[in-house]
């Protein structure tokens, strides 16, 4: 259904978006939030998405994430049109390949840490003993070692959000979306994540794009993306974390 | 993957206790009461029938005096029989396998220095044969006994238990008012009555024995009659009413002075009562088996939004559709039998317990435990399932920012 991974150096981009438009409702409440977004991002590239609220950074991620899909135009992920994919291959498509750290953590209540963290792995299958190994390990590398078995209301908001982050990343995904991974915690500890994710793009390859409102975080990124009013109205290159 | 579905669907469970015991609760209390309730009705009709069938569910009882209109009534007024009555009952009506007329009175029996209020019944062997009772040791009147009026009696279970505790009273001399009496018999125990009475308080003598030495009259206050298997005892009782009538001269236009009550139409209007009973301790079981179902529903779609919620994490993170639904389905199937198994175990004890305490024997009714049982876990499972089912059928997003 889906290619397999092409590796690094490929020069084929993981993400394609041609005039991508999204429209929310109908009739006179309709709203445009996208409208008309061309954008390619390679494989390996950390991308920050900037741009005042309401200008259609959610609504493009969660195209992105294929959770959602575009009202016109195309996306490719892989060179595979996920506007013609079903439900289903979607949610194949998320479960194998997509890591996603939302705007609110959204994690199960009631649930340890560790549970939340497992979950992408039960619906790929691993083994029990794997797996808990696997969040285990994802968990000490937001640095919440020794918190796997609280439960969301027993954590503060910033370990909520590394407990998102965990999750999301420890299925090691090709790609990982990220809605202000940073916006519930203090710069200390915004930049320990900005770190994290540094790591994760450099030593594991994974695909990073991130949504923040602060040019500090993104600075960390390669390349940054500026949304207004549902168009894309910059992109420039960026040093480097380095 | 069914496997981790059903992992899945076992650790919601266990995580959410409040919501599982509460979604529990409503099918245990629903599926139990309607058991109850039926079990106990069922074994109270079946009491009150067998109890009837005991008495002689072929006999019918003739008195003097008005139909029981009121207890007492009218039958100071009327004639009392004589034995002449029973005599003729024997001789012209058909299909009769016994007559037996009865005189009583109640006095003390005294035994040693045991004493016991009782009532004596004076009548013959017919008594026994249209009343049902079976001797458990001894032996009936001989017909001299009965001719000469002689002072024997056969003693009831109770009598016995009272004066002899575990000794054999045949043959041995009681005190009844002021003739001495030597038991010849004792009769097997019927127990209770489902009016509440001992039966087997009283003592059995010669009807002529009573007549002259302990009553003083020869009166005799009802005659029982018992027809033969197969003969309509609503003809005998035809049969009966049309001779008395003669024989006490009523005109046309007179109402009876005496009554006929036919045991049969008792045992149906008795069961009849009792089933009655049945069917409303059943509709009362029905509402609570309905206020049960109404309290899953309403802990299910109080938790629709936090489900819904989870449904969306699920799904983004790359649950299938079909995956989630599973997941649903078998929570929703698990709780709904696992309290429905409760409330049947529940269900059986209370009637168990119910049943003893009103020493009514214990019918378990299979058509009533399933249709609780189905009814219940129905809901359970309509009201876990489909509110997930339409969370499952969202985009993720949409189901993610469900309020
Ligand atoms: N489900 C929806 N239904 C209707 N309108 C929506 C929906 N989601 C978003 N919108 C609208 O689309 C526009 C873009 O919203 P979006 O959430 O993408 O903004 P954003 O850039 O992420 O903002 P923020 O920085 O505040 O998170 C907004 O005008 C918003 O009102
Ligand atoms: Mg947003």
């Amino acid at each position: 259904m889906i290619a397999p991974a092409s590796g690094i150096g490929d020069m084929n981009p993981v993400i394609e978006l041609d005039g991508v438009t999204r429209v929310y409702g109908t009739g006179t409440a309709a709203v445009s939030a996208l409208q008309g977004i061309d954008l390619r991002i390679d494989h390996g590239d950390f991308v920050a998405v900037m741009g005042p609220s309401g200008s259609g950074k959610s609504t493009c991620m969660n195209i992105l994430g294929c959770l959602d899909t575009p009202s016109s135009g195309t996306y490719r992920f892989k060179g595979v049109e996920v506007g013609k994919l079903s439900r289903d291959q979607r949610a194949l498509l998320r479960r194998h390949y997509l890591g996603f750290v939302f705007q609110g953590f959204n994690l199960l209540n009631r649930t340890s840490a560790l549970e939340n963290v497992e979950l992408p792995l039960i619906y790929r299958g691993t083994p029990a003993t794997e797996r808990r190994e696997m969040a285990r390990k994802a968990l000490a590398a937001v640095g919440l070692n020794g918190w796997e078995t609280h439960t969301p209301a027993e954590l503060s908001g910033g370990q909520q959000q590394r407990v998102a982050i965990a999750r999301a990343i420890v299925a090691s995904p090709e790609v990982l979306f990220a809605d202000e991974p940073t916006g519930n915690l203090d710069s200390a500890r915004s930049r320990e994540i900005m770190e994290l994710m540094t790591v994760f793009n450099r030593d594991l390859g994974i695909t990073i794009v991130m949504v923040t409102h602060d040019a500090v975080m993104a600075a960390y990124a390669r390349r940054i993306v500026r949304f207004m009013d549902g168009i894309i109205d910059k992109e420039e290159k960026n040093g480097g974390a380095e | 993957m069914f496997l981790e579905t059903i992992f899945i669907a076992m650790r919601e469970i266990r995580r959410n206790v409040m919501r599982s015991s509460l979604t529990i609760l409503g099918i245990v209390i629903g599926v139990a009461a309607v058991i109850t309730m039926v079990t106990v009705g069922d074994g109270a009709t079946r009491q009150v029938a067998s109890e009837i069938s005991s008495l002689g569910s072929n006999m019918l009882d003739v008195r003097p005096g008005q139909s029981f209109r009121g207890p007492g009534g009218t039958r100071s007024g009327a004639p009392m029989f004589k034995i002449a009555d029973a005599e003729a009952i024997e001789r012209d009506i058909g299909g009769l396998a016994g007559v037996a007329p009865i005189t009583g009175k109640s006095v003390q029996a005294i035994y040693g220095n045991e004493n016991w209020s009782t009532n004596i019944t004076g009548s013959t062997n017919s008594f026994l044969q249209v009343r049902n009772w079976a001797l458990s040791g001894g032996r009936q009147f001989t017909d001299g006994e009965l001719r000469s009026g002689a002072a024997v009696c056969i003693i009831g279970a109770t009598i016995r238990k009272q004066l002899f505790g575990e000794q054999d009273p045949v043959g041995r001399t009681i005190r009844l008012e002021k003739i001495s009496c030597q038991v010849i018999g004792e009769l097997k125990s019927k127990g209770q009555s489902g009016f509440g009475t001992d039966q087997d308080d009283f003592v059995l003598m010669p009807l002529r024995t009573v007549q002259r030495r302990i009553v003083g009259k020869n009166d005799i206050f009802s005659i029982s009659v018992s027809a033969k298997d197969g003969i309509s005892t609503e003809r005998v009782k035809e049969d009966i009413e049309r001779l008395l009538r003669e024989r006490r001269h009523l005109g046309k236009k007179e109402d009876d002075d005496f009554n006929v009550r036919d045991m049969q139409e008792i045992v149906k209007t008795l069961t009849g009562t009792t089933r009655l009973l049945t069917g409303l301790l059943g509709a009362v079981a029905a509402v609570s088996l309905l206020v049960g179902g109404i309290g899953i529903m309403n802990i299910m779609l109080v938790s629709v939004t936090e489900r819904t919620r989870e449904i969306g994490i699920r799904l983004a993170i790359g649950a299938m559709e079909k995956q989630v639904l599973m997941q649903f389905l078998i929570e929703a199937v698990v709780l709904s039998c696992f309290g429905g198994i409760i409330g049947i175990i529940l269900g059986i004890a209370a009637a168990a317990a119910g049943a003893s305490a009103l020493k009514v024997p214990l019918i378990l009714n299979i058509g009533i435990i399933i249709i609780a049982f189905v009814f219940s876990a129905a809901v359970g499972v309509v009201f876990g399932f489909f509110p997930a089912r339409k969370a499952a059928l969202l985009d993720p997003i949409e189901a993610l920012r469900h309020e």
